[in-house]
Parts: structure tokens; sequence; C-alpha cells
């Protein structure tokens, strides 16, 4: 049992370290910063909307259009951490073989289906604000 | 046990085998690229490209046909019976884009990504119909889906048409779910994807519940494809709302690549669990057939009428597949072809249905269409005698076909209720006969269809006119299909 709990000290100190840390990090400003405050900066903060507003409201088809856009993106990007850290393992051989390999083309591939759609995209104006 | 052994992945002859569906892709974004650098006025250009590729490709196809090949690892098959309904569903896409273009240019709808969306619709079917793994089978049915999703809602201005869009999307997510559940727990249970491999496990190892529960899944989100009762609720609001060429799109391709996906599950891997999966097929089918023959009745609207005709159509598709023998699996290719051009007409007249004020669709907007214009009023005819089954034209044969099948394999409380159904359903297949030969007429539809519609309208009508004369080749060619199939 000692032991057992010996094995969760690490933790019980990370966790008190954590709070001594984040104390005083919540503390030092209020001795430390200037306090001006005014309405804006005490109201909440919520991505440029009212926090609190009728849930029923309009939001502009752009913000959609955007995150849409960026999702793609983020995805292609969640597809390119794994590929390269099986990097050595899915190329073989050295030069031209290495440069011919179905693990290097297969994502070239991918890469340039998404060109196209991001070629699509910028000439149709989805990138532009107005 | 045996044991199978797929082939391992070799590049170039894999790319050989998959060259038709390398071309869709690569010749997708072409179009697309080239429709985005020039201006707005000339997506015609693209659309004309858009449809040439894809008779060539049907084209390659057939050229191609050989026999059955697996390519990358046994997850893509190439056979006769892929060739088959990959011709009729890149016909039918053609055909559709060829049918959308007077609509587009009446309605301000003129924009290049009409036709690329139905060649990456496409393009999805052609995977659809090849998979030979649970994994390529979901990717070819979300690559279609998706391209649907946007073409149901491309009126964008339309509060009907987005309404169309999105309710095809949430439901075609919700099938897509149950497909992935079904998916699933095939592959806890047998612990394969492939279909292959599926089928020896299948038939080497005993009946296995869970293995079960995940057929009824498959078949369940496979159902909401092809909108067989009880996953048809969302048809009839899609084809209203929809813009017509693309309701006319949905009728064809779609319904043609879902059931030949039904087919190569059920059909080859899922064969040996014939007796558990005939019980609900036999089911669907029979609810199809009735629902589609009641629900019609009340319809004023044509668009809606042929979205229940199409429910009770895929029923009556759905008795040859019941029947699981290689007659059945012929007869459902045959119902398909038949299928496939009756209703390429029939959206022909709906699109010429124009009046000066815009497109109608109502059943009585076509009242004395005999005495205004009798071609159209006869083509009409002949389409809705085809559907309703009566001899001598092409829908006869393929309803003798399918009830032909499904007596041949013990089923004939299915013929029998097929028959009845049938002869419910001809009653407002006749009423449109009757509004259009025996009633007032109504105020006349615009002159100037344009020649390519008029050559899809004689060309599909003089088909279904004289199956009988033409139809063997198409019988002998889905007989080889089936075969193949199921060996």
């Amino acid at each position: 049992m000692q032991e057992l709990l010996l094995d969760y000290l690490p933790i019980l100190i990370f966790i008190g370290i954590a709070i001594v840390i984040g104390g005083v990090l919540l503390g030092l400003p209020f001795v430390l910063a200037p306090n001006n405050p005014d309405p804006e900066k005490l109201s909440a903060y919520e991505c440029g909307f009212n926090a609190f507003d009728d849930a029923r409201m309009k939001f502009d088809v752009r913000f959609y259009l955007v995150a849409i856009l960026f999702i793609i993106f983020d995805l292609e990007v969640a597809f390119l951490f794994p590929w390269a850290v099986a990097f050595d393992r899915l190329v073989e051989g050295s030069g031209w073989q290495a440069l011919t390999s179905l693990g290097l083309l297969s994502m070239f591939t991918f890469l340039i289906v998404l060109t196209v759609g991001f070629i699509y995209e910028w000439k149709k104006g989805a990138l532009e604000w107005e | 046990m045996e044991t199978v052994t797929l082939p391992a992945i070799d590049i170039a002859r894999d790319m050989g085998l998959i060259a038709p569906e390398i071309t869709m892709a690569v010749a997708a974004m072409a179009l697309l690229m080239l429709g985005v650098f020039q201006s707005d006025a000339r997506s015609r250009l693209v659309s004309n490209l858009s449809a040439v590729l894809l008779v060539a490709v049907a084209a390659f196809v057939v050229m191609t046909t050989g026999e059955p090949k697996l390519a990358f690892g046994g997850s893509f098959k190439v056979d006769a019976f892929a060739s088959f309904a990959k011709v009729l569903v890149l016909c039918g896409s053609a055909l559709a884009i060829l049918m959308s273009r007077g609509f587009l240019h009446h309605e301000k709808l003129e924009r290049f990504e009409f036709p690329v969306l139905i060649v990456l619709a496409t393009l999805g079917m052609m995977m659809m119909i090849s998979a030979n793994d649970l994994i390529s089978l979901y990717m070819g049915i979300e690559l279609q889906s998706l391209a649907l999703y946007v073409l149901a809602s491309f009126n964008r201005n339309s509060a009907r048409s987005t309404e169309a869009g999105l309710k095809y999307f949430v439901l075609g997510a919700l099938s897509s779910g149950m497909l992935l559940y079904g998916c699933s727990l095939i592959y806890g249970f047998t612990g394969t994807t492939n279909f292959e491999v599926l089928g020896t496990v299948v038939t080497g190892g005993e009946m296995n519940i869970g293995l079960i529960f995940g057929v009824t899944f498959l078949i369940a989100g496979l159902a909401f494809k092809v909108s067989a009762v009880p996953f048809h609720m969302w048809t009839p609001d899609v084809y209203e709302g929809s813009p017509t060429p693309v309701t006319a799109f949905f009728a064809a391709a779609p319904k043609v690549a879902a059931l030949a996906l039904f087919m190569r599950v059920l059909g080859d891997p899922l064969l040996p669990l014939i007796h558990e999966w005939r019980q609900i097929i036999f089911f669907i089918s029979v609810a199809s057939m009735v629902l589609g023959a009641f629900a019609a009745i009340g319809q004023n609207n044509i668009k809606r009428l042929m979205a229940y005709s199409t429910i009770g159509h895929m029923g009556y598709a759905l008795v040859g597949l019941a029947a699981g023998t290689v007659a059945g699996v012929q007869s459902v290719l045959v119902y398909l072809a038949i299928y496939l051009v009756t209703n390429v007409g029939v959206f022909v007249c709906i699109l010429s249905m124009r009046r000066k004020e815009g497109m109608v669709e109502e059943i009585s907007d076509l009242s004395g269409l005999s005495r205004t214009r009798p071609m159209m009023a006869f083509a009409l005819a002949i389409f809705m005698f085809s559907l309703a089954g009566i001899p001598p034209l092409a829908g006869f044969f393929g309803k003798f076909l399918v009830f032909f099948a499904a007596v041949d394999a013990g089923l004939w409380q299915l013929a029998v209720i097929g028959l009845l159904a049938s002869v419910v359903s001809a009653f407002y297949y006749l009423r449109i006969i009757k509004v259009m030969y025996f009633d007032e007429p109504a105020p006349v539809f615009e002159r100037g269809i344009g020649t390519e519609m008029r050559l899809i309208l004689t060309g599909s009508a003089a088909l279904v006119l004289l199956f009988a004369v033409f139809g063997g080749p198409i019988i002998s060619m889905a007989q080889h299909a089936a075969v193949s199939l199921m060996g």
C-alpha cells in the first residue's frame, strides 16, 4: 500500500507546484498591474459578440465559410503530422527510388488535390472579407 | 477454413485497373480549374466537356471489360458486373448534364460547378460499384453523397431547394451513421473489412448474432440510399424541392449505383447468409411496392409523383435481389437499365413543362397535351405505359424478369404482391394519360426545348417502345454481368 502511494507522489508534487504557480500568477496582477476599469474592460469576452444576448441572433454566413475553410487545412495538418512521424518507414531506398515511393507520392497527390481546392476558393473570392 | 490470399499492391498494375476512375478524378479537377479561370458566361464549355468526358469514360469501361480482377490489396474489383453498372451510371450522368442546360439557362443558374459536381458524384458511384471492401464502399458512398447534397440545394436562393439539400444532408448523415455502425459490427465479429476474406469467414464460421446485427444495419444504411421503405421519407421532399434537372439526375444514376452496391455486398460475400438477409429484403421490397403504389395516388405535383414512383420501382428491383440467384441479379440489372431510360424520358417531358411565367409542375398543367403538343404527349404516354408495366413496352419485360426470378427462387408471395401493387400503381400512371388525352387543354407550353432534348426524348421513347426487338443483347450482357458477380 505504502509503495503504491509512493508511485503517485510525483503527481502530488506536480499538483502542489501547479497550485502554487497558478495561485501566484493569479494573485500578482492584483498587486502589480495598473487598475483603471471601464465598462468594456469589465464585460465578458466572447469573440466579438455580446456575451449575454438572444441566442437566436443572425450570424454573418462568412464566419461559417471561414470556419469550414479552416477545418479543411486543419485536417491537412492532422494528416501531415502522423505521416511525417512515420516518414522513414514509408519511404524505401534512396535517391530516385525514394522520390517515387508510394509513401511520398500518395501524400503529394493528397496535397495537390487540396491545392486545386485552394486555388478554386481563392479565385472564387472566398478568402476576401469584403 | 480456406484462406484467401489477396494480391499485393502493385502500383503500375493497379493504376491501370482504376484508370477510368483516375481519369474522372483528374478531369474533374481540371474542369474545376478551367471553370474558375474563365468568365461565368462560358460555363457551357465546362458542361460540354463534362458530357464528353462521361461518354468517353463509358466507352473506355466497355472496351476494358474482361476477367474479374482485384486492385489495391483486394479493396477494388473490376469485373463485368461493375462495367455494366458503370456504363449505366455514366450514361445517366451524361444525359443529366445535357438535360440540365436549358433549365439552368432559363432559371439563371448556369454555373460551371454544376457539371463538375455531377462528375464528382459519378466518380463516387463508380467507386461504390467497384467497392470490394467496407472502407472503399464507404468512401464511394460519401464522395457521391457529398456532391449530391450540394446539387440538391443548387438553387440556393430558393427556400425549397435549400430545404431539400438540408433534409437530404441530415438524413444522409443518419444513414451513413447506421451504415458505419453496421460495418464496425461486421468488422468486429469477422475481423476483416475485405469482401473476399469476409466471404470465406461467413461460409466457414457458424452463424453469429453479432454479424447478423451488423448486416442488418448495413442493409438499413443502403436502403436509405435506394430510398426503400421504411427509409424513404426524404425522397418526396428532396425530389420536389431540388431543381428539376437535379431531380432527374437523382432518380437515375444514384439509384443504379446504390442497387449495384446492394447486389455486390449481399450477392457476393454475404450470400451464405441469404436466409437471414432475405427476410429483410423481402420486407422492404413489399413495403416499397405497396407504399409506392398507394401514396402516389393522391399526388398532384408530378415531381412528387415520380418520387413515389421511384420508391415503388426500387421495391420491384429488390424483388430480384431477394431471389439471390444469378437470374435474380440479371433481372435487377435489366430492370435498372429500363428504369434509367424511362426515367430520363419522363424527366425530359417534365423539363419541357415551361410557360411564359416559368416552370410548372402540376399534373393538371398537362391537360389536353395531346392537342397542344401531340408528340410530347405520345412520348409521355409511352413512358407511363412502360412504368405501369403494360406489354409490349420495356417496363413489362423488366417486371416480368424480376417476378420470374422470384418465383424461380420460391418467392411466389413476392411476385403476387408485386403484381397487385403494379395494378394499383397503374391507376396513377393511366391518370396522367387520361389528363393528357381527354381533358380540356390547359395553356400551351413554350416551344423550343432544344435539339438535344428532342433527341434524348426520341431516343428513349424508341428504346422503351422497341425493347422487345432490341432487348436481347441487354439481357445477355446483364446475364454475363450477373455470372461474373456470383460465379
